[in-house]
């Protein structure tokens, strides 16, 4: 490869090399501050199709240790994006140290609030938006359980804005802080966003998980209850190496669903969801 | 055709955890989880004491617990039966 | 070093990693895992001193083969129960005969599908227990593709299971019967060995003779050290045997796989030091070094490098597997549905 960047994103460490010299400009840009690695846990490989294509109409293949076999390639302009989901797609698929949630997290006097749910049930936004109201953003996107202590790892890669959420936080926090606005990928209009410099250098201090939310946007604000044999499945769900884990896997979350309150909201727009985080938070603490 | 004979894994192949109304059971030879309702829980721990068919069984169980006497009992063990033998967790020797 | 040079030193001298500095770890790690070996690789330095990142790597990597081989075994005893009442042998293959049979190829070793090998005058009745009674199905296959497989390769069209979304491929030899060299299934079955439970694994020197006819035959090279690391722990597991490599010389002539097992011993004992008799390895050929320098293309990325080489591979071996006037049949609707 080329080119190459070397991050470490709380417990876990990325080599990242491409063909291609700007997207990696920009990770070190906006990862600047994160650790180095000098044995990385994943690889993760951008480089052109063809030979050629590195200069005529560029398109990123996404590759690395662990790989899909019919991934499609993507806009050199996208090269960021590209980057971020090579990260995702070693985690998860390769990830066997943790247990990987779907799920975002952020923490407040030592305790940490998971936040997981169907996509588009605003868990990332929800969780950024903690991040810059007193909260340390843990990660918007995956939350790494240890099998033997039970606490919560944070995982704080950029936070991948989506469409109406990034004007949330235009204008809002240090201009310094967002990547280039990429339209028209796959997922519509994103930014990314670095996290605030109180969840870097914290990222390596895992917490213990005190709150559970499954919240759900578009009705009217609820907050109900969960059985739960129905949250123990859903997190499998959520869970991309659950299976792979074995009878650790098992032990850690079945004792994650045994300890910890688990309640699933109902929210009409994020005020209001933050305001029953908060409510449901100090409850919980009782 | 006489009534199939099955038989369990002993115990110790399984963890178990309960939950509220359900029980997890995590398999230990497959790494499958299963989520399962009373009476799952009972009959594999019934048939762990040897191999027995659906008759047999239900006298097993009737010792500890009370069913109460109808008819229905047999057919709806077997069926338990066939649902825990496609999950892997009990089968025919 | 910037090939897959680095990966065969330290499978074959695991000690020899000490000298390893995190970059050259990094580079190993990237390789091991795109050639599948990263289990094999955890094992085999296990118990060594090595740097905490590469420890824990090491354990990951353990951890995942764990996962694999616990989940083989149980589709094994899966397709065991469904088949029990058909009163046929039922042999497993490849990755899954390995750790069922305890054997060391199958320490750490990565495995895929489950790949059975049964008479093929009991296809029919196989394909129909697997599908009524242990709840398999047919995986989505256009009409094309189901008629291209019975009719040309050496196993049913693969069927995945409904619950557990893993694969069966149920195999009636071990090459496709439009391959040239024509093994002889009567006699892979005749010879496999029952195991307690039931299933059977072929014998050891037919398990060498599958390795290497996977080899050359099925796909371009690729995998190619993983399978010929299976070759070296067979060959280890074995060669002690009174009359062990008569019989793989044997063997190899009768399943016209000679020339395939010839080259297999001495590309192992290349790579991995493998003890090999002379009688059945054959003389060093011209071909060889091609294949080695094939074999370890791949960089410290774990990209797989000489590209221009690995196309001459893979057109060779579709040469072998079919052939030329019906390949070109193949590609041809192939291309036309693209």
């Amino acid at each position: 490869m080329r080119h190459e960047f070397r991050l470490t994103v709380g417990p876990v460490g990325f080599r990242i090399g491409s063909d291609w010299r700007e997207p990696l400009d920009r990770l070190a840009a906006l990862y600047d501050g994160y650790p180095e690695t000098a044995l990385p846990d994943f690889t993760v490989r951008l480089f052109a199709q063809r030979p050629w294509r590195r200069f005529i109409r560029p398109s990123v293949m996404i590759g690395g240790d662990y790989m899909l076999p019919d991934a499609a390639p993507m806009a050199l302009a996208h090269g960021l994006l590209a980057a971020e989901m090579g990260m995702n797609l070693q985690m998860a698929l390769g990830q066997r140290r943790y247990l990987l949630l779907h799920a975002s997290a952020a923490e407040k006097g030592g305790k940490a609030v998971l936040m997981t749910g169907a996509s588009g049930a605003g868990k990332s936004t929800l969780s950024a938006l903690l991040g810059e109201r007193g909260w340390r953003l843990m990660g918007d996107e995956f939350a790494l359980v240890d099998c033997e202590t039970g606490l919560l790892h944070a995982f704080p890669r950029l936070v991948s804005l989506k469409n109406e959420a990034i004007a949330l936080f235009e204008g809002q926090v240090d201009a310094r802080r967002f990547g280039p606005k990429l339209s028209d990928t796959p997922k519509g209009t994103i930014r990314h966003m670095r996290p605030n410099d109180e969840a870097v250098a914290h990222m390596a201090e895992p917490v213990k998980p005190a709150l559970l939310l499954f919240p759900r946007f578009g009705h009217e604000a609820a907050v109900r209850p969960m059985g739960a044999g129905e949250v123990f499945v859903r997190l499998t769900q959520a869970s991309t190496n659950y299976v792979a884990l074995g009878e650790a896997g098992f032990d850690a979350l079945s004792s994650l669903v045994k300890t910890v309150p688990t309640r699933a909201i109902d929210y009409p727009d994020t005020e209001t969801a933050l305001r029953l985080v908060e409510q449901l938070w100090t409850e919980s603490s009782l | 055709m006489p009534a199939p004979v099955y038989r369990a894994d002993p115990e110790k192949a399984r963890r178990i955890v309960q939950l509220d109304s359900v029980t997890l059971i995590f398999h230990r030879a497959s790494g499958l989880t299963h989520i399962v309702a009373p009476p799952a829980p009972e009959i594999l721990a019934a048939l762990a004491e040897g191999d027995a068919d659906a008759a047999t069984l239900l006298d097993r169980l009737k010792r500890d617990f009370d069913f109460g006497e109808d008819e229905e009992l047999e057919a709806a063990l077997s069926a338990r039966l066939a649902e825990l033998e496609t999950a892997g967790l009990v089968w025919r020797p | 070093m910037n090939d897959a040079s680095a990966l065969v030193r330290a499978l074959r001298d695991p000690a020899s990693v000490k000298s390893l500095d995190s970059d050259g770890w990094t580079a190993l790690v990237s390789i091991a895992r795109a050639e599948q070996l990263a289990g094999s690789l955890a094992y085999q330095v296990q118990g060594l001193e090595l740097p905490a990142a590469a420890v824990r790597l090491m354990a990951d990597a353990r951890r995942s083969a764990e996962h694999q081989r616990r989940q083989a075994l149980w589709e094994a005893e899966m397709a065991r129960r469904a088949l029990g009442d058909l009163d046929v042998p039922v042999i497993l293959l490849k990755g899954t005969a390995y750790v069922a049979a305890g054997l060391s190829a199958g320490i750490g070793r990565s495995i895929g599908d489950l790949d059975i090998l049964v008479p093929r005058d009991a296809l029919d009745a196989v394909e129909r227990a697997l599908i009524e009674r242990g709840g398999w199905e047919w995986v989505k296959e256009d009409e094309y593709d189901d008629a291209y497989y019975r009719d040309h390769m050496h196993e049913l069209p693969p069927l995945i299971h409904k619950e557990r979304d893993r694969m069966i491929d149920v195999h009636h030899t071990i090459l496709p019967r439009t391959a040239k060299p024509t093994p002889d299934a009567q006699a892979l079955v005749a010879d496999s060995v029952p195991m307690a439970n039931g299933l059977h694994f072929l014998s050891p020197p037919d398990m060498i003779c599958h390795a290497a006819a996977h080899l050359f035959a099925d796909g371009d090279l690729a995998g190619g050290l993983r399978n010929l690391w299976d070759i070296d722990r067979l060959c280890r597991d074995f060669f002690t045997q009174p009359g062990f490599w008569e019989t793989l010389g044997e063997r190899a002539e009768r399943h016209e796989l000679a020339k395939p097992v010839g080259r297999a011993l001495r590309l192992a004992e290349t790579l991995y030091g493998t003890p090999v008799d002379g009688d059945v390895a054959g003389r060093a050929r011209a071909g060889d070094g091609l294949y080695l320098r094939r074999l370890f293309a791949r960089d410290g990325w774990g990209c797989e490098t000489r590209k221009p080489l690995r196309f001459a591979f893979y057109l060779r071996s579709h040469w072998l597997r079919m052939p030329p006037l019906m390949l070109a049949r193949h590609l041809f609707t192939k291309w036309r549905k693209a």
